[in-house]
């Protein structure tokens, strides 16, 4: 498995060689630097945590994660997360070259807030027909019989708060990878406003 | 953002100047098979709309009596040149009324040369 920390920067089109457009979210992506090699010895399992967005001021870091840093000897980072990397060293630097053209991966990252939504949007009820009279226009309508089970069953799709979740978009084609620059250009939508940390990783 | 107007700037490609009113000759690269060639489009430019890499024009030309549309997106790979055959005059940024003008009510002043 391949893993990588980025930033949304947004969308846009692009074209490739034989003239065909994709639309395409760019991720500034990497280069994210290897605090800590979790073992099975020590830790119980195989892990790698890795850092992103160096944050310039040591001060603005708080105490037992600066001390994280520090042991491992790397600048401090803004954004902490671990994958099962393999075989790596603390210190090293990950980039976009671990990923090429054409590859499929998976994007997780906090979605949208869509802050207090009906059923409708929220969990694609049908509502009702909006004239001849109907009266019933958004409504979620019954949620339950009366004699049997005379209460709401559990996880029964109710409004409320919608968006702001841990969401995670799988087989997305990486359509370039721009070296020079950190940049992944992914086919389609992630999830997140633009500067949304997003985790990005290839299965086999 | 910077990074993001980098790589929309990174397919920005220079075609010329043409306005809307033109008349052009768009030369489309087409893929027949495993063989390319160039084919032309000639034709009035009604309109330009968009920015960045998502710009497109659309070139409008009455063939065999059928009034037949085109839009091109201006940074397309696809497009190998366009060649500016005349100079329109018109007040207008989109020329939609052209679609219902047949003959010499479809036909567009040309821009007097002094006045470029």
């Amino acid at each position: 498995m391949t893993g990588i920390l980025g930033k949304k920067l947004g969308m846009t089109q692009v074209f490739d060689e034989s003239g065909k457009m994709w639309p395409v979210t760019v991720v500034e992506a990497g280069p994210c630097c290897v605090v800590q090699v979790k073992t099975r010895e020590k830790d119980g399992y195989e892990a790698v945590k890795i850092g992103f967005s160096e944050v310039k001021k040591a001060k603005k870091v708080n105490k037992p994660s600066r001390g994280v840093f520090t042991k491992a000897g790397v600048a401090p980072y803004k954004l902490l997360k671990e994958f099962p990397l393999g075989d790596i060293k603390v210190g090293e630097m990950l980039t976009v070259e671990r990923f090429q053209k054409g590859d499929l991966i998976s994007v997780t990252g906090i979605s949208k807030g869509k802050g207090f939504q009906g059923v409708m949007k929220r969990h694609n009820y049908s509502g009702g027909p909006a004239s001849h009279g109907s009266m019933f226009y958004r409504a979620p309508g019954s949620i339950g019989a009366s004699s049997f089970p005379s209460r709401v069953w559990k996880n029964k799709g109710l409004p409320g708060h919608m968006g702001s979740v841990r969401v995670t978009v799988k087989n997305l084609k990486i359509v370039d990878v721009k070296v020079d620059q950190n940049l992944l250009l992914i086919y389609g939508a992630v999830p997140g406003t633009k500067g949304t940390y997003l985790e990005i990783r290839k299965e086999r | 953002m910077n990074l993001l107007g980098a790589v929309e700037e990174s397919f920005k490609r220079d075609l010329g100047t043409f306005n809307i009113g033109d008349t052009v000759k768009v030369y489309v690269k087409v893929v027949e098979g495993d063989k390319e060639r160039i084919q032309p489009f000639q034709g009035v430019v009604i309109g330009r709309k968009g920015c960045g890499t998502r710009e497109t024009f659309m070139v409008r030309k009455v063939s065999f009596g059928v009034g037949v549309e085109k839009i091109f997106p201006v940074c397309s790979p696809n497009i190998d040149r366009i060649e500016v055959i005349k100079r329109g005059d018109v007040r207008r940024s989109k020329l939609y009324y052209l679609r219902g003008k047949k003959g010499k009510a479809a036909k567009i002043k040309e821009k007097e040369m002094s006045a470029l």
